[in-house]
C-alpha cells in the first residue's frame, strides 16, 4: 500500500545497474526516514520498464558494459526521469550509473548517448591517443567533499575504467577533491559530480552505508531539517573503523 | 578468483594427501585408499627427456617445501616443473580418463564427489586441496600411477588454457556469478573464454548447468552436452542475454531471449530432496553432504562419471560417506567453551543465498559470521548488502572478523540484532546453544580451520 504521504525511493533497473551492492543506498535511505517514524517506500523499476514519475529519490548503481548500455538504452525511451529531475527529485548514481546520467560514457569500443541530466561525459581516457589509457582505478576512496555541502569526509570503493570530466561550460561542481584514489581521474583530482539535487559519484561502499551524513542530505532535500536520529551505534563504529583503517583524520 | 597463490594448499593427489599443514582436514577417510607405495615406479618412457626431469623437480621441490613447512608444496613444484617443460601438463594428462570442473561456486565439493565417483573404477588423482590453478592441477598428475583417472579442479580463468593442455574427455561447468569484483569483473568475459574452449576440445563432452544462462551459452558451443538442472538460487548476475544483450525473459520453468538462446531442456535435473531426474526417468539419490546444492553437484559430478560407464547407483553410493569438503560442512571445537561449530563457506552474493537455504533445513541455532575482505576474498566487501540477511532475524548472530563493522552494519540496517566479538571462539563462548553454524568467507574460514580442532563427523 502506498501512502501518500510516504517518500518514494526508486531503484532504477537494479538487475543492470545493481553489481556492487548499490541496492543497498535504498536499504539505507529507507531506513533512515523510518528510524525516524516517517515513511518510506522502495519502488524497484525492473529493467526495461519505464521509470515512474513523481518518486522522491532516484538511484542508480553500478554495472558492466553492456548492462550499463541496455540501461542507458531503457532510460532513453522516456522523459520521465529528466521531468522528475526538472521538478526537484534527488539522483544518486554512481558508478557506471553516473556515467548514464551524463552525456556520454564508452562500453565496448564505442561511445553512447547518456541522459545528460549532468553535464559530465567519460571516456576510457582523455590523454592523446599515442598514450596508453589508464589502468582501472581499484580501490578505497577518500573524498574531502565541497564544502558547502557541509558533509565530512566521504569513503567508499572504486571500480571503474572510465574517466569523467566536466563539459566546458557545463553546470553542477564537483563531489568534492580526492585525498585516496582516484575519481574522476583528471587532473583536478576531484570525484563527482553535484548539480542541484542530482549528484554522481564513483563511490560503492554502498556510499550511502558508509557516509550516514550524505543519506541525511539527500533526505533533507526531500524534507527539509530532519528530526534527530538516534542510530544504531554500529554506523559511527563502522566509520572510525573505516577512518582507521586507511589512516585518514576525520 | 579462487585458488590463488597465497591460500594454503592441502593435499597434492587423494593418494598422499599429507597430513599436518592445515590443521582439522586429516579426518579423511576417502584419502587412504591408495597407498603411495609406487612413489618410487619411474615415469612411463613415452614422456619426454624434458617432461621426466621437470617431474623429478617437482617431486625434490614439493618434498623440500612440505619438510620446511610451507604447505603442501604443490603450488612451488609445479610452478617449478612447469618452467621446466611447458608441455608437461599434456603429456602426463595423455591416456587418462581426465574430467576438469569449473565454476564460481562447489567446484571443489564438486571435484571430490567426482573423485569418488571415478575411484569405483581405479584410482584417481585429484587436487582435493582446492589448488585450482596450472601448478596445482600439475602436482596432481606429477606422480604415479600416471593412467589413474583425473577429477580436476580448475579455476575459471585458468580453465581454458589448462584442458586445452589437459584435452580432458569432460568438463563441467557449475555456474558463473559474481565473486571477488575487484580483480575480475566481466562475468560474460568467463562465459566467452568457455564458449571459445569448446571449439578446441571436440571430443569432449560438457556437463553444464541449464539453470546459469551464462553457462548454457557457453556450453551451446561444445560438440556434446549434458545439460543438467539444479536450479539457480541467485539470477542477478544472469539477467541479460550473453549472446546479444538483450534482457533475459524468465519464468518458473527457465529463462530465455528474443535471439533464440533458451534454456536447453535438461536430461538430468534435481526435482525434489533426495530426487533426481536421470536420464528418462526419476531415482531416489541422497548424499551425505547437505543441502539442495549439493545435491546438484553430486548430480553433475554423477552426469560426468556415467561417461566413463559409472553407474548412477554407484556413483552416488560412493559418493555417501562424504561429509566434509576441505573442512565445510564440518563440526569443529570453537575454543575452550565446548561449544561445536558447523563450518560453512560463503564467499560471494550467490554462496550466501545457498548457506541460507541450508541454514533453513536445520533447528535455528545460532550463526557466527566470520568476514574479511582480504585479497583472496575481494577486498571490495560491498557485495554483502545484496545478501537478504533479513531472512537471519529471529536467530541470534554473532559477528567477527576483519571487517565485522560493515557486517555489523548491514545487519543493523536489516534490522537483525547481533553482538560483535573478536573471533569465533569469543562468540562462542557467549551463546547457550551446545552447536552453532560458523559462515566464513574464504580467508576467514582457512583461518578458523588453522585455529580449530575437529569433532568427527557433521552426521
Amino acid at each position: 500500500m502506498i501512502s501518500d504521504s510516504a517518500t518514494r525511493i526508486a531503484l532504477i533497473y537494479p538487475e543492470l545497474l545493481g553489481t556492487y551492492g548499490d541496492g543497498g543506498n535504498a536499504i539505507v535511505l529507507a531506513q533512515r526516514l523510518r528510524w525516524r517514524g516517517l515513511a518510506a517506500e522502495v519502488i524497484n523499476v525492473p529493467a526495461g520498464e519505464v521509470v515512474p514519475g513523481g518518486c522522491d529519490i532516484y538511484l542508480l548503481g553500478g554495472g558492466e558494459d553492456a548492462p550499463q548500455v541496455l540501461a542507458a538504452d531503457g532510460l532513453r525511451r522516456s522523459t520521465s526521469l529528466l521531468r522528475a529531475v526538472n521538478e526537484g527529485a534527488v539522483v544518486l548514481a554512481v558508478c557506471a550509473g553516473y556515467q548514464v546520467i551524463g552525456a556520454s560514457f564508452p562500453a565496448g569500443d564505442e561511445v553512447h548517448d547518456g541522459l545528460g541530466l549532468v553535464d559530465v561525459e567519460t571516456r576510457r581516457s582523455f590523454d592523446p591517443a599515442d598514450q596508453p589509457a589508464p589502468p582501472r582505478a581499484v580501490g578505497d576512496i577518500v573524498v574531502e567533499p565541497t564544502s558547502d555541502l557541509g558533509l565530512p569526509v566521504l569513503l567508499g570503493y572504486e571500480n571503474h575504467a572510465g574517466r569523467t570530466r566536466r563539459l566546458a561550460g557545463g553546470r553542477g561542481r564537483p563531489l568534492g577533491v580526492v585525498r585516496k584514489g582516484v575519481g574522476n581521474g583528471t587532473i583536478d583530482q576531484t570525484d563527482g559530480i553535484v548539480d542541484h539535487h542530482v549528484i554522481g559519484t564513483y563511490l560503492h561502499g554502498p556510499v550511502l552505508a558508509q557516509n550516514p551524513a550524505l543519506a541525511d542530505l539527500l533526505l533533507s532535500w526531500v524534507h527539509g531539517p530532519l528530526p534527530a536520529l538516534a542510530e544504531p551505534a554500529e554506523i559511527q563504529l563502522l566509520r572510525q573503523a573505516r577512518l582507521r583503517a586507511l589512516d585518514v583524520a576525520s | 578468483m579462487p585458488g590463488s597463490d597465497d591460500f594454503t594448499v592441502v593435499g597434492a593427489s587423494l593418494g598422499v594427501a599429507p597430513c599436518g599443514d592445515v590443521q582439522g582436514l586429516c579426518n579423511r577417510r576417502d584419502e587412504s585408499w591408495h597407498a603411495d607405495e609406487a612413489m618410487t615406479t619411474p615415469p612411463p618412457r613415452r614422456f619426454s627427456t624434458r617432461t621426466r626431469a621437470a617431474l623429478a623437480v617437482e617431486k625434490l621441490a614439493s618434498s623440500a617445501s612440505r619438510r620446511l613447512g610451507r604447505g603442501s608444496g604443490e603450488m612451488i613444484g609445479g610452478k617449478l616443473a612447469l618452467q621446466v617443460s611447458p608441455r608437461i601438463l599434456t603429456e602426463v594428462a595423455a591416456g587418462r580418463m581426465a574430467v576438469c570442473v569449473s565454476g564460481t561456486n562447489g567446484k571443489t565439493t564438486t571435484t571430490r564427489l567426482l573423485a569418488r565417483a571415478l575411484g569405483t573404477l581405479g584410482p584417481v588423482k585429484s587436487n582435493s586441496g582446492g589448488a585450482n590453478m596450472a601448478p596445482g592441477v600439475l602436482a596432481a598428475l606429477s606422480r604415479p600411477p600416471f593412467d589413474a583417472a583425473a577429477a580436476l579442479e580448475v579455476d575459471e580463468i585458468w580453465l581454458p588454457k589448462v584442458a586445452r593442455q589437459i584435452l580432458p574427455r569432460a568438463v563441467v561447468l557449475l555456474n558463473i556469478s559474481r565473486d571477488q569484483l575487484d580483480r575480475s569483473n566481466e562475468t560474460r568475459r568467463i562465459a566467452s573464454l568457455w564458449r571459445e574452449l569448446g571449439a578446441d576440445l571436440p571430443a569432449a563432452t560438457v556437463v553444464a548447468n541449464v539453470d546459469d544462462p551464462l553457462v548454457a551459452w557457453a556450453a551451446s558451443g561444445w560438440s556434446n552436452q549434458i545439460w543438467v538442472s539444479v536450479g539457480q538460487n541467485w539470477t542477478a548476475d544472469a539477467m541479460v542475454c550473453p549472446q546479444c544483450a538483450r534482457l533475459l525473459h524468465r519464468n518458473s520453468s527457465g529463462w530465455w531471449c528474443d535471439c533464440g538462446l533458451a534454456r536447453p531442456e535438461p536430461i538430468v535435473a534435481v526435482t525434489g530432496p533426495g530426487e533426481l531426474l536421470w536420464f528418462g526417468r526419476h531415482i531416489r539419490a541422497s548424499i551425505d553432504l547437505p543441502g539442495r546444492v549439493n545435491l546438484g553437484n553430486a548430480a553433475m559430478a554423477a552426469a560426468a562419471a556415467k561417461l566413463f560407464g559409472v553407474e548412477v547407483a554407484d556413483a552416488l553410493a560412493a559418493m555417501t560417506g562424504l561429509d566434509d569438503v576441505q573442512g565445510r560442512y564440518q563440526e569443529v571445537e570453537l575454543g575452550e567453551s565446548g561449544v561445536r561449530g558447523r563450518l560453512l563457506l560463503a564467499k560471494n552474493p550467490a554462496g550466501w543465498v545457498e548457506m541460507m537455504e541450508l541454514l533453513n533445513t536445520a533447528p535455528a541455532r545460532p550463526v557466527i559470521i566470520d568476514f574479511n575482505s582480504q585479497t583472496a576474498d575481494g577486498r571490495d566487501p560491498s557485495w554483502i548488502w545484496d545478501v537478504p540477511f533479513e531472512r537471519l532475524a529471529g536467530r541470534d548472530v554473532l559477528v567477527t572478523g576483519e571487517r565485522k563493522e560493515d557486517m555489523s552494519v548491514r545487519l543493523a540496517y536489516a534490522e537483525v540484532p547481533h553482538t560483535v566479538h573478536p573471533d569465533a571462539e569469543s562468540a562462542a563462548s557467549t551463546v547457550f546453544d551446545k552447536t552453532v553454524d560458523v559462515v566464513a568467507n574464504y580467508t576467514a574460514f582457512r583461518d578458523i580451520l588453522g585455529r580449530v580442532a575437529p569433532v568427527g563427523t557433521t552426521r
